[in-house]
């Protein structure tokens, strides 16, 4: 077979940093070809020369054999490369046709027919099931994607970029993409699919480049290569993938709850009649499909949201109704779901973000006034505890940190205060293994201190590997509360989908 | 490294802002050569109008402090992340507060001044405070509610003035008040030569000094400040975020107060009817050209306060029109409006500049790509 793109010795400097450095991607006709590396590796920096993003300052490109210059994506575009970005561009106000010949209307006369057949001819071919007159906004995450990938279709691509595609899609979501990209090679398309997760290369890359910090690691054959092989590769040393831990010591009862109800913002019942408990000295993990009340049940505790009735006991302390700080002084700690959004002031500085919750008392400040030296103390405290790497140290901006060192600087953050009760969401949601890694086991270690940890995530894998106890939640209701070591992924799967356990045996 | 940092980021600001300014003024030349006139003559008697001897210079001071109260009230409130652009009517009402004072109160000198003082600072928070609370209870938008509240302060003074404060002559302004019960002070009139300078100069300056203490230094300022960089971390946090937008618009509007008592009891010692204080709309200029940073509010409204102060002059001897200054004006308004472009411009000078000295430096993780996002 014929390589469709060659990208020979690559190097792209970015002040400071060598974002590419002597990288070659050969990418054959009609493979999945997969480019594996950690969050700031430079997997994006190389599809983006490739894209006409960047320029290299080094380096050929070679299109079907013929070297080429990709000046912008429109460049990029006439040679058949096709990218779907991570966030999509579509206007959501139009419908699917309109969103896809935007740019390529033709001529003064809108004829939106052909069009329209054109687009269904082409969904029909690949099995990408979307209809071309729904309007975008109507439509789900995963058929906006679809809706991305007829738009290259509909332009001709040959070669397709996927960057990082399955970051929001649910797991069945992930399943049909996966289906699409075969379908797209066995028409003779061409395909590299960004990301950093392992399972996915596995499962359908034909071959993988590895890179790490800007380097080539190499390329393997996935079929021949173990994921934990890929793994250590993209890290650069033996990950574990299964989290070592002890048994629980369990103490006393840290958070209560009693038929707890919690409206959403559509003033709907999103939490119904919850109760349970999390002891001191376990981990209870909450289980469940993305959308199933788990971010009002959060909410609720942490005080974002108001609870419609039902008690929330922290330690002892009725703080059902009690404002957000009055909970984080009793001992609570949160590592919240949407960390851009919630977790961190992007425009300030790390030792701000890490003085957040608690600047306003003593040691931090006194009588009104911040006590600077201590706050940056503290900063570095956590930042030198926790491994947050950044340009400036505790005086870079927190937006200018890697989506991993943001999570850290959060969990550190968290952590340091030493709460009694520790709420994680989704705490490892696109990060690289070797941060998932370092998370884990400093979940774990909260825990193995004596204190309660709740743990919220939509990866079962990961509620498996943490979890002492596992409550799944379906439609705003407790389906049952489990011991990990007495379940398995199949009966909680069951559970996630409404099914309760007797009901399951029969 | 700390300093190395602050330096680092002051300069940048200063640069944009100096950026900024010397675009605009060469706006203005191109302008004033477009209809005709020697730029260069333009500007020398508008530096002049304003600069050329102590009376002027005194005059320019106080214009500059009206701008400097009123581009601190609307960058305090920008700190929080809120727009205040009704810091009109806060200066009509604080300027109201302190004029029925200053004609109403007598007492001993400092204990008048306090009292002058306070009842601006007083008038103007309740302007302010009033477009806060409904922010805060209600989520009415703090630009609508602010501009209401200027018509409100601009016919409660079209009525209160007339009615209660009429001036012997005029119907449409309000009685002068006396030297000894403004914000004139004899040495300092007599220091500039008889000019409007007067005691709101060292209000400013306190001002000043006490809000970037305030912003820089204390607990109150760093809430403030995650409130405006991101209300739903400050909130996740356990900062009370509708409480502290009260108390930004409180002290934004007090801040404006004190600009309605420097011009109405200082620079000027009546108020007229009918007339919406261009001041505060010139200080949302005068806080952008600044950054929103009390040390470059400072030097911004010095520089307006130079082309305001100095725009008549040059009418009278050239056949340049005032209101070029003001173009000039609303150019740099533009520029600074767009900084982002200088910001780009500069680091990227200054990081050609860094690789050519030091290749090696800050050679560490900086992550230009948008992973991880």
């Amino acid at each position: 077979m014929s390589h469709v793109i060659e990208m020979l010795n690559i190097r792209k400097e970015f002040p400071g940093i060598v974002a590419n450095d002597d990288i070659t991607l050969q990418v054959e006709q009609g493979e999945i070809h997969a480019i594996l590396g950690e969050n700031g590796a430079g997997k994006s920096t190389l599809m983006s020369i490739l894209f006409g993003l960047y320029h290299a300052d080094k380096g050929q490109i070679k299109v079907k054999g013929k070297e080429v210059r990709i000046n912008d994506p429109n460049d990029a575009n006439e040679l058949g490369i096709g990218m779907v970005h991570q966030h999509f561009q579509l206007v959501q106000t139009f419908t699917v046709t309109e969103n896809i010949i935007l740019g390529k209307e033709g001529g003064f006369i809108l004829d939106r027919r052909t069009a329209s057949k054109k687009i269904k001819d082409l969904s029909e071919k690949y099995g990408l099931n979307i209809d071309p007159n729904m309007v975008i906004e109507d439509i789900t995450v995963g058929m906006q994607q679809r809706v991305e990938i007829l738009k290259m279709l509909y332009r001709n691509a040959e070669i397709l970029i996927f960057d990082e595609p399955t970051a929001v899609l649910t797991p069945q979501e992930i399943e049909d993409l996966m289906g699409i990209m075969r379908s797209l090679v066995a028409e003779g398309k061409s395909v590299i699919l960004i990301t950093h997760k392992l399972n996915e290369i596995k499962a359908v890359a034909d071959r993988c480049t590895v890179i790490r910090r800007g380097k080539l690691i190499g390329v393997v054959n996935v079929k021949e290569t173990s994921i934990a092989k890929m793994a250590s590769m993209m890290v650069g040393r033996p990950v574990s993938f299964k989290v070592e831990k002890k048994p629980a010591q369990v103490g006393r009862v840290i958070l209560d709850i009693h038929d707890l109800k919690v409206m959403n913002s559509k003033k709907i019942l999103a939490v119904k009649d919850f109760s349970f408990s999390v002891k001191a000295g376990e981990i209870v993990g909450i289980a469940g499909v993305d959308g199933n009340g788990q971010t009002e049940l959060i909410e609720a505790i942490t005080g974002l949201r108001a609870a419609e009735s039902g008690s929330i006991i922290l330690d002892g302390n009725d703080i059902t109704n009690a404002d957000i700080r009055k909970r984080n002084e009793i001992g609570l700690g949160h590592i919240p779901e949407d960390r851009q959004k919630r977790g961190l002031v992007m425009t300030s500085t790390v030792f701000n973000n890490v003085a957040i919750k608690e600047y306003y008392h003593s040691p931090f400040s006194k009588k009104g006034i911040l006590e600077a030296d201590y706050l940056r103390e503290y900063a570095q405290k956590v930042v030198g505890q926790f491994d947050v790497r950044s340009g400036e140290g505790i005086f870079s901006f927190a937006g200018k940190l890697s989506g991993g060192n943001q999570q850290k600087l959060i969990v550190g953050r968290e952590v340091v205060a030493d709460p009694e009760l520790l709420i994680a969401v989704q705490p490892t949601r696109g990060l690289d293994v070797g941060a998932i890694e370092y998370i884990h086991s400093q979940l774990i270690a909260h825990r193995d201190k004596g204190h309660a940890v709740l743990l919220v995530s939509f990866e079962l894998d990961e509620i498996f590997n943490l979890s002492d106890r596992i409550a799944v939640m379906n439609s705003g209701e407790l389906i049952d509360i489990v011991k990990t070591s007495e379940t398995n992924e199949n009966e909680v799967g069951l559970m996630m989908a409404g099914i309760k356990r007797k009901e399951g045996e029969q | 490294m700390k300093s190395l940092k602050k330096r680092e980021l002051h300069s940048n600001a200063f640069l944009v802002a100096v950026s900024a300014m010397v675009l605009g003024l060469i706006a203005g030349a191109i302008l004033m050569a477009s209809i005709g006139s020697n730029p260069f003559t333009g500007f020398w008697y508008l530096f002049r109008g304003s600069l050329m001897n102590i009376e002027r210079v005194g005059n320019t001071l106080a214009t500059a402090t009206t701008l400097m109260l009123v581009g601190l009230s609307v960058a305090f409130a920008f700190k929080t992340g809120l727009f205040n652009i009704g810091a009109s009517g806060q200066m009509l009402v604080g300027g109201l507060c302190a004029t029925i004072v200053a004609h109403k109160v007598f007492l001993p000198r400092p204990f008048f001044l306090a009292v002058l003082i306070g009842s601006a600072l007083a008038g103007g928070a309740l302007w302010g405070v009033i477009p806060g609370f409904l922010k805060a209870k209600f989520n009415v938008h703090e630009v609508v509610a602010t501009i209401m509240m200027n018509w409100i302060a601009y016919w409660s003074v079209y009525y209160f003035v007339p009615a209660y404060l009429k001036g012997p002559s005029l119907e449409t302004e309000s009685a002068s008040i006396a030297v000894s019960q403004s914000l004139r002070n004899e040495w300092l009139t007599n220091l500039f030569n008889g000019s409007y300078m007067n005691l709101g100069f060292f209000v400013a300056i306190i001002s000043v000094i006490l809000i970037k203490f305030i912003l820089d230094k204390t607990t109150l300022g760093f809430s403030l400040k995650a409130v405006g960089a991101n209300r739903f971390c400050a909130e996740y946090a356990g900062i009370k975020v509708n409480r502290n937008v009260v108390i930004s618009m409180m002290i934004a509007g007090g801040l404006a107060g004190l600009a309605g008592l420097s011009f109405y009891t200082g620079y000027s010692r009546n108020m007229q009817i009918g007339v919406m204080p261009s001041q505060g709309f010139d200080g949302i200029a005068v806080a952008l050209l600044g950054a929103s940073n009390p040390l470059g509010v400072f030097f911004s409204a010095l520089f307006f306060g130079i082309l305001q102060s100095g725009k008549g002059f040059m009418n009278a001897m050239t056949k340049v029109p005032p209101e070029i200054a003001d173009t000039i004006i609303a150019v740099i308004i533009y520029f600074t409006a767009t900084s982002v472009l200088f910001k780009r411009f500069w680091d990227a000078a200054f990081r050609r500049r860094n690789k050519r000295i030091n290749p090696q430096e800050d050679s560490v993780e900086m992550t230009p790509e948008k992973e991880g996002k």
